[in-house]
């Protein structure tokens, strides 16, 4: 076994490797760039090396760099982590020249699987399922038909120098692969003055699955079954988990087989994970295979209760695997949420800057029988820079079915506080209420189908508000008795808060009475319903943990005019607990429409404004630059959303701006 | 005796409906409340105890004698909030659009003499038309009334206007000596003569929110403190500020309990300050981790930005924060942002809040600008509020703390009690840079040599050895222990006395 490893990578993954080298007793090397000299994998190795100014490409991906900090400490081996060098067959090469041992695959490994050619082919050799297709040129439409009979349909019927849709053409029978063979190539002639047509498989409602494989030195190879990575936006995996909820038990193994069987027709040692698509009905067929340590690969580790990290270790100082695969089961079910500093509200436009509050859930065993794990690379107080992946966290959670393992993320996710920067919890904690994903129906096209406009925040069910509502009554009465109790009052004149209230929540008005005693309060409804609350929460506590009839109920809270402003279950809502008097008199109040603000270039980030591309008067067109702003020295270009006419300009270059301040106006 | 009893109560009922429930149904189209709702959202639950409601007006010209409406346009009493006594006057504008007569601002006396001579503050809401033109001379002589009291009350009792519905002509000098001033957004609004007369006079076309709405009063003019959305918002945050007020000079701020461990460690505080010495932060996270449960009135928030004003607790005890802001203007002291926090600091030493300052200043903002506009004397106003402040005074250098700004900002050569410094903080003439230009003047052709000077005075003079080591600095302390630190500072002066020699009043340059 090694005694010192240097982890050639930053944030989540090198702490996440860290505390398994530390388990196993081995010292850590970390590296940092100068935009991480505070960071949590700086502080929790044994030795850091400084590699040079923050951009990658100047520090982490740097093979000389590496290699340096490598002689400097003397590490024996290097774990690459994801990312950065794990995949560059040109640093494991270096490194086994220099007597290094990389903890990952063969060079030749990856530069096999590196190809995506080249690893289809090799897949298809191995006996891999592939998506079939006919790649030579089709002459006439019964050559087609038969192809496409061939393959089974549906099929994809598709111009080679076809793009944006034109040329296309999907067809499920014969007689629609013969029409379909015709128009894309009258269209393709006509469009791209090219008729070649090629035929494919047609993957109806895909999924993404993957499969974790994990080989020794020795000629073993075992699958650590499957994770389903379906929940993507754009191609970013947001949510995963193990197992999928889609596979059977016949599918998972040829799956696995398959998998197996790839990895050893490329002497693939190590852990890697090869990426299924698979249909409806539950084909699948190879994408690709990632010779790296998944980002995903927690769900796994929870599942199987393996360190996959340690099994690396352990496999590249030439250990064989303890385990063989009949000894590999199935133990529950886990989550994963990858938390990103991306506004959910905003597009999902990266956010950056200071974390002011970070605090995760607690880890380890949760009091219903679950389990929390949060692996991350942040720490409050921390920056997410612009420098690197935008990712704060990965929150995963572990129960003993899939419903548990939800129950247990939403919670987590209720719980886990973060605040300072734009961050998609919001989003994640409603997927997690999403009927459809509950129902383990999803496909990798879930997030464009379900939120078609963006994400503007969940709406709570009716159950769900009445248990916030009775929590915020409960919550309020414990400030306004201590708000009583300030020094100065008139003797035996003192205000006595009341027992009746009016909660206002999600256009609801629950008139409710609060009856409080010495573990909690009771309050009751108008419709006879009452619930039972109790918490130790005292006003001032951003983070309110409840058990309302039993059940927990977690939320986030700051105070507001008569009442809490509540964030839960991906819901940002006010809650406004009032006197019946006071309710009745609010009632009154006009409500004011939001300004317009389609008629303005507001700031969206806070920046130095360096220059403006347009003048009064001016005509723009839907996506012209109009302003630049600088923001942590990157230079932001702000395009106009629609045609439209300058009115005025309200900001000058120079100016320093705040989120949403005005920069010009349109007509 | 029934009778007797009954014509009370109709009386009474009389009274309460003003002018009208036509016009209440007015008030409420407008989203606005009746001054007696008004009163109601703003005191404790059937605290209120009233003062002639039956005053009615005695003008007999223009037809008057045949409109006299008990109560006459203001709703006058005490009361209480969370159980402490308050003054309040609510002016009716559904009886003569509230428009003040001789009866009307006797009703506001009455109550005013009784908040100084009983140690309790006064709220006045202001929803007026202006003074009762009928009464000519006489409404102005009432004016004239509240005015005086206004200003013999202040320093004495906390004097809060609330601003909901209009307020112009004269009518605006008695909030303009009033301690605070907060306006409800699009329903108020507030100028010494409105907009046909600016119109004929100046020629200059404006709507009455321009001239006098929310927004500009809390942006441009800072003549309002704060603005809110509407009528109950703004009442419920009265209560909220109210609750950070002692009732007079005499007595203490008050207390209340506390749910925060006064040695809280933050140890996102040691990475507040940025490593690039030219980047801003946002000052607001230090004050909102320093204070209990992270609560912080603000005041004028949407004015002079480059400076911080309000309340906070520490150990459930008021403090007033003054603290520069790096994210505007680098925090620099301009013209706005002295004036803003000279009042502020005058108002916390007058009613005995302790303050705590945050530093992070660069110097006075340069230019003809300010120059010609007077920061010599605006600057002087910052620095005379300090300097005769006689209440606690804890100060925390974050980073920069240069020149003149230094000394001004609750040094310790001002009486500063205490003086903290963050190892971050540079306490010097001037930054490197300008000092170097100056010190090394015949250097300058010498880009290279230059640079190894502004090291050299960086590595000599950014930080707080020097000034700690002449103890113009009372200790370097660690960010994450601020909030410990600053409440064991404060915890000990709760018995500090100190006194200025006797003068009729000061001449602070105005």
């Amino acid at each position: 076994m090694f005694d010192k490893i240097l982890i050639a990578n930053r944030g989540e993954i090198a702490c996440r490797v860290i505390k398994t080298a530390r388990r196993l007793g081995i010292r850590t090397v970390a590296v940092f760039s100068d935009a991480d000299r505070g960071a949590l994998h700086v502080k929790m190795a044994d030795e850091a090396v400084h590699i040079g100014p923050p951009p990658a490409a100047q520090s982490y991906i740097v093979i000389d760099k590496i290699m340096d900090a490598i002689r400097r400490t003397g590490a024996q081996a290097v774990h690459p982590g994801y990312g950065f060098l794990s995949e560059r067959r040109d640093f494991a090469a270096a490194l086994e020249a220099e007597g290094v041992v990389f903890i990952g695959p063969p060079s030749s490994a990856i530069e096999a699987m590196g190809d995506k050619i080249t690893s289809k082919k090799l897949a298809a050799e191995a006996g891999v399922s592939t998506v079939p297709g006919f790649m030579g040129l089709i002459e006439d439409a019964d050559h087609a038909v038969r192809i496409a009979s061939e393959i089974g349909y549906p099929v994809m019927i598709k111009a080679s120098a076809g793009g944006g849709g034109k040329g296309m053409r999907i067809a499920w029978n014969d007689s629609e692969a013969r029409e379909g063979f015709q128009s894309s190539r009258n269209e393709a002639a006509a469009s791209f003055g090219d008729d070649r047509i090629f035929i494919e498989k047609f993957v109806t409602q895909p999924r993404h699955i993957e499969i974790q494989v994990l080989a020794d030195k020795h000629g073993n190879c075992v699958y650590l079954h499957e994770r389903e990575c379906s929940l993507q936006r754009r191609n970013q995996k947001v949510i995963e988990e193990a197992p999928s909820p889609f596979l059977d038990a016949a599918t998972r193994k040829a799956m696995g087989e398959q998998a197996c069987a790839l990895a050893r027709a490329v002497g693939y040692t190590s852990a890697g994970t090869v990426e299924f698509i698979v249909d409806g009905s539950r084909n699948f067929y190879f994408l690709e295979m990632n010779t790296r340590l998944q980002v995903e690969h927690p769900v796994t580790e929870l599942i199987t209760g393996i360190d996959l990290v340690e099994q690396m270790i352990r496999v590249a100082a030439g250990e064989p695997l303890p385990f063989r695969q009949e000894d590999l089961t199935i133990n529950g079910w886990a989550l994963e949420s990858r938390l990103y500093a991306e506004d959910p509200y905003r597009n999902f436009l990266p956010s950056t800057g200071r974390l002011t509050r970070y605090r995760p859930p607690a880890e380890g065993p949760t009091p219903r029988g679950g389990i929390v794990r949060n692996d991350t690379g942040v720490t409050e107080g921390g920056e997410i820079s612009m420098y690197y992946d935008p990712m704060i966290a990965k929150l995963c959670t572990w129960g003993p079915d899939r419903a548990a393992a939800i129950e247990e993320m939403r919670l987590a996710l209720d719980t886990f506080e973060v605040e300072g920067i734009g961050h998609n919890l919001p989003f994640v904690a409603a997927v997690m209420d999403h009927p459809r994903f509950v129902a383990g129906a999803m496909t990798t096209a879930f997030i464009a189908e379900e939120y078609p406009d963006g994400f503007q925040g969940a709406t709570l069910p009716e159950p769900m508000l009445r248990r916030v509502a009775a929590a915020a009554a409960a919550m309020n009465r414990v400030a306004e008795i201590r708000r009583t109790r300030i020094s100065g009052t008139m003797d035996n004149h003192q205000r006595r808060v009341g027992d009746d209230w009016v909660v206002t929540a999600g256009g609801h008005d629950y008139v409710v009475r609060i009856a409080a005693d010495r573990d909690g309060a009771t309050v009751a409804f108008a419709d006879g319903t009452a619930l039972r609350v109790a918490s130790d929460w005292t006003p001032g506590q951003p983070l309110a943990r409840l058990m309302v009839d039993g059940a927990p109920l977690v939320m986030k809270v700051a105070k507001i005019s008569h009442g809490f402003r509540v964030r839960l279950r991906g819901a940002d809502l006010k809650v406004h607990v009032r006197t019946p008097r006071q309710a009745a008199l609010a009632k009154l109040m006009l409500e004011k429409a939001p300004p317009d603000t389609s008629k303005f270039l507001l700031c969206p980030m806070p920046g130095l404004l360096v220059r403006l591309a347009v003048e009064v008067g001016q005509e723009v067109q839907e996506g012209q630059a109009l302003a630049t702003v600088e923001a942590m020295k990157m230079e932001n270009i702000l395009k106009a959303e629609r045609r439209a006419v300058v009115k005025a300009i309200r900001a000058q270059p120079g100016a320093s701006l705040r989120v949403d301040d005005v920069i010009m106006e349109f007509e | 005796m029934k009778d007797i009893l009954q014509e009370l109560e109709d009386r009474r009922a009389a009274a309460r409906l003003g002018g009208g429930q036509r016009r209440i149904d007015a008030q409420h189209a407008k989203g606005k409340l009746t001054a007696r709702e008004r009163i109601e959202l703003l005191l404790d639950e059937g605290s209120f105890e009233e003062f002639d409601m039956f005053v009615r007006h005695r003008c007999t010209d223009f037809g008057m004698e045949q409109d006299r409406p008990a109560g006459d346009g203001v709703v006058t009493g005490w009361g209480t909030i969370n159980g402490r006594q308050v003054y309040v006057f609510s002016q009716d504008f559904t009886v003569f659009g509230g428009s003040l007569s001789e009866t009307h601002a006797q009703k506001i006396c009455k109550i005013m003499d009784m908040a100084v001579q009983n140690g309790a503050p006064v709220i006045g809401i202001n929803d007026s038309g202006g003074a009762r033109i009928q009464e000519g001379v006489a409404s102005l002589a009432g004016y004239a009334e509240v005015f005086q009291r206004n200003i013999m009350a202040s320093g004495v009792v906390p004097q809060i206007s609330l601003i909901m519905g209009p307020c112009a002509g004269g009518a605006v000098y008695s909030p303009a000596m009033t301690d605070f001033i907060f306006m409800v957004k699009d329903t108020s609004y507030m100028f010494v003569t409105g907009p046909d007369v600016v119109k004929t006079v100046t020629n200059e076309v404006v709507t009455a929110e321009e001239l006098g709405g929310a927004s500009t009063h809390t942006k441009k003019s800072s003549v309002a403190d704060g603005a809110f959305e509407n009528d109950v918002e703004l009442l419920a945050e009265t209560r909220r500020l109210f609750d950070f007020l002692p009732l007079n000079n005499r007595g203490k701020p008050p207390v209340r309990p506390f749910y925060d461990d006064p040695a809280r460690i933050e140890p996102s505080l040691d990475t507040l300050v940025p490593e690039n010495p030219n980047q801003p932060y946002d000052m607001k996270e230090l004050i909102l981790k320093v204070a209990d449960e992270g609560d912080f009135f603000e005041i004028q928030k949407d004015h002079a930005g480059n400076i911080i004003t309000g309340f906070i607790r520490l150990e459930g005890q008021t403090v007033g924060v003054v603290a520069n802001q790096p994210m505007v203007l680098a925090g620099c002291l301009d013209i706005d942002a002295s004036r803003k926090a000279a009042r502020f600091v005058r108002f916390c030493d007058a009613f005995e809040i302790p303050i705590l300052t945050f530093v992070d200043v660069p110097g006075f903002l340069p230019g003809t600008e300010q120059e010609y506009r007077g920061i010599i004397k605006h600057g002087a106003k910052l620095l005379f509020a300090y300097g005769e402040a006689t209440v606690p005074k804890v100060t925390v250098m974050t980073r920069k703390t240069y020149g003149g700004a230094y000394v001004v900002m609750s040094s310790k050569h001002l009486r500063g009690d205490f003086s903290y410094a963050w190892p971050s903080a540079e306490v010097a003439v001037m930054g490197a840079k300008g000092a170097v230009e100056i010190l090394y003047r015949s250097e300058l052709g010498d880009p290279a040599k230059i640079a190894a000077r502004v090291k050299d005075y960086e590595d000599r003079f950014a930080n707080p050895f020097v000034a700690a080591e002449r103890g113009f600095i009372d200790e370097v302390i660690m960010p994450h222990s601020t909030r410990r630190r600053v409440c064991r500072a404060f915890a000990s002066l709760r018995h500090k006395k100190l006194s200025n020699p006797w003068k009729k009043h000061d001449n602070i340059p105005l």
